[in-house]
């Protein structure tokens, strides 16, 4: 019997058991795809935003504002690459500038520290290449950058350096509650007892709910869609530029990414599939059109994808996080769309909240409160890559090319608690695959890595989810 | 560790320069490759067709190849295999990584010969889901020719580069049907007689002014819809059509691999994504030198062979100090020419200029000439000229060593689209 039990192992899931994991219980997450980390959390814009723009007293605010400062100090513990490089909303005209004085009082009410209404000659002194029709902007120093994949992956790493069992290919069908535990069975026939459930399914939370029998909330997916731009055009801004928002949402931004790349977007377009993850000309027409407006020199032809996400909207708007009516000590974790990563280690401690009131809470007297990334070998110094080259001669062979990653970092991306499993799992760890060749050159040696590392012939590899190997047999061996 | 003449890139490119940096006095030259063998992208070019012009014959990618190794293995030309450059710096410092640990180099001249990559999905804007089975055509051709595993059994083929033609014909010899190569140029972008060898004799349809507008599948390819474009390469309406199939290869252009150059300050043309070059295939940073797809995309490897060769001399020149020409005149590509090499001549050197160039259309029967103002310096007819050839014409120093102005080189005759 688990003490907890997490279904999702997105950001908030791989938060939350890490929060929990600084306690004297017994934890399992569940996760229906091949690896953590392979819905929300891998396509967004990669932000922790300031939290000035979530409406004064919403759940949003709240947690959006508690999660930017949670995130100064884990990245640290956890060494999860963060820089709070601040945003700018941009004005254009008098509506705009009306809409940014809101923001601004907003967000004062909200606790948001470092908010200013700065004039077209201090924004173009901070950033020379946004229009010059700018006429006004909200600047927030506390917005910062994030990897949304190596937040999550720290978070799980070091929940399974305390002890949290994970469980990957786990989809969860059905949810009963009988006299004293939850039972959880999966579609592989796995059956699992909790004293505490938590739902953090994300885009399926809805349907997680459902399950037990609470029908408070429907997610309705709402797609973003983005351009990735080369690193040779990164010195085009160095803030997250963003535009003055709609109802729709926060808009499409233009800003650098912890990785030195320019992320452009998204869109926000409702559809009906949870899995319809497509880029569109239309949508990808808007993204350019207000980036244009925005940068207007950014260089669109340095693209070196396209990709798009779904975020887990619900019609209510905001958080909600709630204990099941039918099942006492489930709690729903509903409508984590943005500011969702911000606020992901602030959610965490609501739900440790809610668990303290059902659970003892002790602290773990040996708990492991510090990760250390994934050593990037070209990044190190000169004396400290000789050092790993002595320890470690896979440090020898560079594989990705473009990104200049070497065998060390992968197969040590594989080895690690929630290791990578799949070619866009060690992409998302450790970068092959990310750079502007991508993966035309490392591809086939990343296949053969994994092959050797897993134990499973090339043919098994995968590229993501179940059905998308890479390769499908031998030459010859299928005449 | 000391060099004469450092070539980064160990493919026919910087084998041809190695060969020749050698044997004209670069007495200490090594060759630096990222691969496990030397030989480049050839080793992956199976399929026939190399070396008509060098050796009268028809050799496979990897017997060209192995022409040129053996002279390099026949000297005493030191090879790094698995290493990396990591950086290098326009005093000819060079950081490699490799078996050996991190390596550091010095040397009096340099031959960049780093090749080139393809472009992709992203690059180009396909639209749509992005599942497994959508490779670009090179790496396709590895995996099915040096790793021995096949990719997919229905496939769909974007763009008519070279590679994709090729491979269009290696996908049906190994079982697969090649439903169509999409090409959004009205003409194609491939050898003449590679439409020939790989597409009409297998019956495989090309289908130019078209475009990929969308992948389906979520996780392997399911299908891929096309539509006719105009001729400003907008969809036209009403023409899509859905096409089943798992893989969706992709020839849709490569790019010259000069980040390694842009660290040593070479500055780039726009128009080649290449090195700006001289006459003697020197980069605007001296003793740095650049030839092969890295400087420009070529077509045929003879043409990179006979390019490189001028860089590995000049390079050991340069490492002798006896590369000192004071006298250059600057050259231009015509209207009609997306570019042209070298952007600069030296006129003081009695070795002349290999001139390069691609057109820009069709062209039947022209006249391609070289002109320094309004004078004529050499001209030559062809029976046809097209985007997809490049054409080499060398230019004797006679011609050209008693000019004053720059010189221009262009087409006459009848676009022919």
């Amino acid at each position: 019997m688990y003490d907890c039990l997490i279904i999702g192992a997105g950001v908030v899931g791989a938060a939350t058991a890490r929060e929990l994991s600084k306690y004297d219980l017994k934890i399992a997450v569940l996760e229906k795809g091949t690896e953590v980390c392979q819905g929300t959390s891998k396509s967004n814009s990669a932000i922790v935003h300031g939290g000035y723009d979530a409406t004064h007293g919403s759940l949003k605010a709240k947690l959006n504002v508690r999660g930017e400062k949670l995130f100064e100090t884990l990245s640290k513990e956890l060494n999860i690459p963060f820089d709070k490089c601040g945003s700018l909303v941009l004005a254009f005209n008098e509506e705009d500038e009306k809409k940014l004085q809101e923001l601004y009082e907003n967000g004062l009410k909200n606790g948001v520290e470092g908010l200013k209404i700065i004039d077209k000659d201090e924004i173009l002194m901070m950033e020379p290449h946004v229009s010059k029709e700018v006429t006004k902007a909200l600047y927030c120093s506390e917005a910062g950058i994030v990897c949304p994949f190596n937040a999550t992956f720290a978070f799980i790493e070091n929940a399974m350096d305390n002890g949290v069992e994970l469980f990957l290919d786990e989809k969860v069908i059905e949810i009963e509650k009988n006299d004293d535990a939850i039972l959880v069975r999966t579609e592989k026939g796995s059956e699992f007892q909790t004293k505490i459930l938590i739902n953090s399914a994300g885009l399926y939370s809805d349907e997680i709910a459902s399950l037990a029998g609470d029908t408070e909330f429907t997610v309705k997916p709402r797609r973003g869609e983005y351009r990735i731009l080369d690193k040779k055009v990164s010195d085009i801004v160095k803030h997250v530029i963003f535009t003055t928002p709609t109802k729709a949402g926060k808009g499409i931004l233009v800003s650098p990414t912890v990785h030195g790349n320019i992320i452009v977007g998204p869109t926000s377009d409702p559809v009906e599939d949870k899995e319809d993850t497509r880029t569109t000309d239309s949508g990808i027409s808007k993204v350019d059109e207000v980036a244009r407006k925005l940068v207007p020199e950014l260089a669109l032809n340095e693209t070196i994808r396209l990709f798009s996400g779904l975020r887990a909207s619900i019609s209510q708007g905001d958080f909600l996080i709630y204990e099941s009516k039918n099942i006492k000590g489930m709690i729903n974790l509903g409508g984590i769309d943005s500011p969702g990563l911000a606020s992901s280690p602030a959610i965490a401690e609501e739900v440790r909240d809610f668990v303290s009131r059902h659970l003892d809470l002790v602290e773990k007297k040996n708990f492991i409160k510090e990760r250390k990334a994934i050593p990037h070998f070209n990044d190190l110094s000169d004396v400290e890559k000789e050092e790993i080259l002595k320890k470690n001669p896979n440090y020898k062979r560079i594989i990705c090319r473009c990104e200049m990653i070497t065998e060390g970092e992968i197969i040590e991306a594989i080895h690690r608690n929630a290791g990578a499993r799949t070619v866009d799992g060690i992409k998302r760890r450790v970068r092959p695959g990310s750079g502007r060749c991508q993966g035309g050159f490392c591809g086939p040696r990343i296949l053969e890595i994994l092959s050797r590392e897993l134990g499973i012939p090339v043919e098994e590899v995968l590229k993501e989810g179940q059905g998308s190997n890479i390769v499908i047999g031998r030459t010859k061996g299928v005449l | 560790m000391e060099y004469d003449c450092i070539v980064i890139g160990g493919g026919p490119a910087g084998l041809a320069a190695a060969i020749e940096a050698k044997d004209n006095g670069a007495d200490k030259t090594c060759i630096i490759e990222r691969d496990r063998e030397l030989g480049g992208i050839l080793n992956q070019c199976i399929h026939n067709g190399f070396g008509l012009h060098e050796f009268k014959e028809e050799l496979t990618g990897p017997e060209y190849a192995y022409r040129f190794i053996e002279e390099v293995l026949k000297r005493d030309i030191d090879v790094y295999l698995n290493t990396m450059v990591m950086d290098i710096s326009k005093d000819k410092e060079v950081v490699a990584l490799g078996d050996r640990g991190l390596m550091n180099f010095k040397a009096k001249s340099i031959v960049l010969a780093m090749g080139c990559r393809e472009r992709t999905a992203g690059a180009i804007g396909v639209k749509g889901f992005r599942p497994s089975g959508v490779y670009n055509a090179g790496m396709a051709q590895r995996l099915i020719n040096m790793e021995g595993y096949l990719v997919g059994k229905e496939v769909v083929i974007y763009g008519s580069g070279d590679i994709g033609l090729i491979m269009a014909r290696r996908m049906t010899l190994e079982g697969a049907k090649v439903k169509a190569v999409v090409e959004i140029m009205p003409h194609s972008s491939g050898l003449n007689r590679n439409i020939h060898q790989c597409l009409n004799d297998f019956d495989i349809p090309l289908l130019l002014s078209h475009k990929v507008a969308e992948i389906h599948g979520k996780n392997r390819v399911e299908g891929v819809t096309i539509a006719e474009v105009d001729n400003k390469f907008n969809e036209i309406e009403g023409t899509r059509e859905y096409i089943s199939c798992d893989t969706l290869l992709l020839s849709v252009g490569l790019i010259p691999e000069n980040e390694l150059s842009q660290k040593a300050e070479v500055s780039l043309d726009p128009r080649t994504k290449g090195a700006f070059v001289d006459s003697n295939m020197q980069t605007e940073i001296p003793g740095i030198f650049s030839c092969g797809n890295v400087l420009h995309v070529h077509d045929i490897v003879d043409f990179v062979t006979r390019e490189s060769r001028i860089a590995g001399k000049n390079a050991a020149r340069f490492a002798r100090g006896e590369l000192n020409n004071k006298k250059y005149v600057d050259v231009y590509p015509g209207d009609k020419l997306i570019y042209v090499l070298p952007q600069k001549i030296a006129l003081d050197d009695e070795n002349g200029a290999l001139i390069c160039f691609r057109s820009r259309k069709i062209y039947r029967n022209p006249i391609v000439k070289i002109y320094t103002e309004d004078k004529v310096l050499k001209e030559k007819k062809y029976k046809i000229i097209v985007p997809s050839e490049m054409i080499q014409i060398p230019l004797k120093n006679d011609v050209i060593k008693n000019i004053n102005g720059s010189i221009r080189v262009d087409i006459e005759g009848e676009e022919n689209d």
